[in-house]
């Protein structure tokens, strides 16, 4: 989109002004990530910049916020949940979603529309609809208001994600490999592993991270599915921002951007393998 | 097969049985896929379709009534709730005995509760005449109008039978009446009064407020995506992060940020003030209003209409611009006849699944919405949480369910959900 050499005033001022005009969008975007996160290492409990950050003096700064975060056992115990049910909500969700996605994307499935809509419908029913459901459903069964139960709910959650991820990445899966390593005498259970694994698993990982955020992230289900036991991360947030708001959820919002810049820079290396393994198959 | 001669002999002597060999694999074939789906499949059904489905049904279930005043139930079949007559003696005796059995089995309350969604107070009616009848004998104490009507007047109001009659039955559209801001008054559907229609006003809101967000979210994303898809690829890239960024943030930083940075000593009336734009005394209402909700929402929803823009401006050929500028048109004619119609698709996609998503939301509303920035979601929450009006959270749930499932269906249709892109 570069701008000739013969452009008119007119066109150089609205190329300029289009700029510009994307600019400030992109700072919107960025705009609560980027002040929230200086706002953490605030050393009042104010939650605007006080004249000392302003003035970049150090004092101006501290990490008394972050400290109470790691000592405060409420948080604690909340951070300690959200990593145990997330990880394992994640592993439901890949394990069942793969395969599924796998038997979606072979040439002959009945039904195959159906029952795509069917898998991805977790992700589109409004949220207080699903957590209402599932608070019945998990009474009815025993568990409401357990570890495992907050687990399939969120393992729920995830799957359309695992479901897209992977089915994009056997679009481009070279279905001849998988001949190839049955000619030679390999047994389904060992092609899967040995040929077609290795080959959709950057698809899976990112399915996998879009799992985990998404359990990691929720707070409406658990608030629903769990009871105070499952106090995740989330929910604890949420109490925080509906009564006192405290200046430790500054804190915690940070560490949780940081998380995000984590699982955003593993997905785009897995996005970068992805491209290059697909360069090399001859399809 | 690069001899073609032999192919049509191969063909007339095995042609039956090479066709029943293709089917058998066709339908292994399709059998070995479906075995992989099946377990996941189920899991969503039970553990998914199943729960919402059965708690749909709550919004017509109405057991409770019939299981608790039988005998009342056939008494009151004989008496004219047309008349302006309160029900014979035998009806308030049958109600006495019922009531008995209903105290014994604590079922009375959760009766009381139930009706009380119909007639306001109907817990207080109940309690009222609790003690006593549970001490009367049903055979020999009567007549048990006149005492029951002293002990609560509600008793002797023609009111409370219909009501009773009405919702007799074990199915009953009174959630979806309810839902809807309408009442059964005397066996006829009549609207609620205005101070309490509060249903279709949060309907109407959620609607309006969600297109208008849908709306601003195509205003910025649009020329984002259009600046994405035609420059270099490397700078793209790194540009996408941007909008990446804030995308894997999760929703509840987001919102938080958004809760500090408009509060009324928030960053951003500390720096109108600073700049003079505002007085001190006078800092803008940015929170706990529509406006806070709407600025929120945009902000949070926007990579949501992006990526869909994105990806399919990506496949417009530049060409096409090129040509019809050779033809002659003006930059503006060449977007706008030529550009633009070919990014529609993406628009579609976008705002669809914008307008999807923003329908559903409770945390945004909840934490940044204050009472006038509500949306149904936080409605259904509310009577889940404080009423425990379970029936009328299933017909509250089912409407917009019902909502959403068009608009999925349109999103098939216009997009195909194989065609959904994340990031």
């Amino acid at each position: 989109m570069a701008l000739p050499s013969y452009a008119s005033p007119l066109q150089r001022g609205w190329y300029y002004g289009f700029r510009v005009l994307c600019g400030l969008i992109f700072v919107f975007l960025m705009f609560p990530i980027l002040v929230i996160v200086p706002l953490s290492f605030n050393a009042q409990d104010f939650f605007t910049f006080t004249p000392e950050m302003l003035a970049l003096n150090p004092e101006g700064y501290s990490l008394k916020h972050f400290y109470d975060f790691f000592t405060n056992p409420d948080w604690q115990h909340a951070m300690r949940n959200s990593l145990s049910i997330a990880p394992m909500a994640t592993l439901v969700s890949v394990s069942l979603g793969t395969l599924a996605a796998i038997g979606l994307s072979q040439s002959h499935v009945p039904f195959r529309r159906a029952i795509m809509a069917v898998l991805i419908s977790p992700m589109i029913v409004p949220l207080i609809i699903s957590a209402a459901g599932m608070y019945f459903f998990f009474s009815a069964i025993g568990l409401q208001g357990t570890y495992w139960g907050v687990v399939l709910a969120h393992a729920i959650l995830g799957i359309p994600f695992v479901i897209i991820t992977v089915t994009a990445t056997l679009v481009g899966f070279d279905r001849s490999l998988t001949r190839a390593s049955a000619s030679l005498g390999a047994g389904p259970m060992r092609t899967f592993f040995k040929v077609q694994m290795p080959l959709i698993l950057p698809g899976v990982i990112s399915g996998g991270l879009f799992a985990f955020i998404t359990s990691f992230d929720e707070v409406v289900i658990v608030i629903f599915v769990g009871s105070a036991g499952q106090r995740t991360l989330p929910w604890q947030m949420f109490i925080g921002l509906r009564e006192q708001i405290s200046p430790t959820i500054l804190a915690v919002a940070t560490l949780m951007v940081g998380l995000s810049i984590l699982l955003l820079t593993m997905l785009e290396l897995l996005r970068r393998r992805n491209e290059r393994l697909r360069g090399m198959s001859p399809t | 097969m690069s001899t073609n001669a032999t192919e049509p002999q191969l063909d007339e002597l095995n042609s039956g049985q090479i066709k029943r060999q293709l089917g058998r694999a066709l339908r292994r074939q399709k059998l070995r896929a479906l075995l992989l789906i099946a377990p996941l499949l189920i899991f969503i059904i039970v553990g998914f379709i199943n729960p919402i489905a059965s708690m749909l049904l709550r919004s017509v279930e109405n057991n409770i009534v019939q299981e608790t005043l039988p005998r009342t139930i056939e008494a009151l079949h004989d008496w004219d709730s047309d008349s302006d007559e309160l029900p014979p003696e035998e009806t308030f005796t049958a109600l006495a005995a019922d009531l008995q059995i209903a105290i014994e089995n604590r079922s009375a309350l959760t009766f009381a509760r139930r009706m009380n969604f119909e007639i306001a107070g109907f817990t207080t009616m109940i309690r009222r005449v609790q003690r006593e009848v549970r001490g009367w004998d049903v055979e020999a104490d009567g007549p048990f109008r006149e005492q029951m009507i002293d002990m609560h007047r509600g008793w002797g109001e023609v009111q409370t039978w219909r009501a009773i009659e009405a919702y007799s039955s074990p199915y009953t559209i009174g959630y979806y009446l309810a839902a809807v801001d309408m009442t059964m008054v005397n066996g006829e559907i009549e609207s609620m009064p205005d101070n309490q229609s509060l249903h279709i006003m949060l309907f109407w809101r959620t609607i309006w407020m969600s297109g208008l967000i849908c709306f601003l979210t195509l205003l910025l994303g649009y020329p984002i995506a259009y600046l994405l898809a035609n420059i270099k690829e490397r700078h793209a890239n790194l540009l996408l992060i941007l909008v990446l960024l804030p995308f894997w943030t999760s929703l509840l930083v987001r919102t938080s940020a958004w809760k500090v940075l408009l509060q009324e000593q928030g960053v951003i009336n500390q720096v109108l003030v600073a700049i003079g734009l505002v007085a001190d005394d006078a800092r803008l209402e940015l929170i706990n209003n529509k406006l806070g909700v709407i600025i929120a929402m945009t902000h949070i929803l926007l990579p949501f209409m992006i990526l869909p823009l994105y990806s399919v401006m990506k496949t417009i050929p530049p060409s096409y611009v090129r040509a019809a500028k050779s033809l002659g048109a003006n930059d503006w004619t060449a977007f706008w006849r030529v550009y633009f119609p070919q990014s529609v698709p993406g628009i579609g996609a976008g705002a669809i699944l914008v307008f999807i998503l923003a329908v559903g939301y409770y945390i945004t509303p909840e934490l940044v919405g204050g009472p006038s920035g509500m949306f149904i979601s936080n409605r259904i929450a509310h009577q889940w949480n404080v009423s425990g009006n379970w029936g009328l959270v299933g017909a509250l749930g089912t409407i917009m369910l019902l909502a959403v499932l068009v608009l999925y269906w349109l999103y098939d249709r216009i997009v195909g959900i194989d065609n959904v892109k994340l990031g």
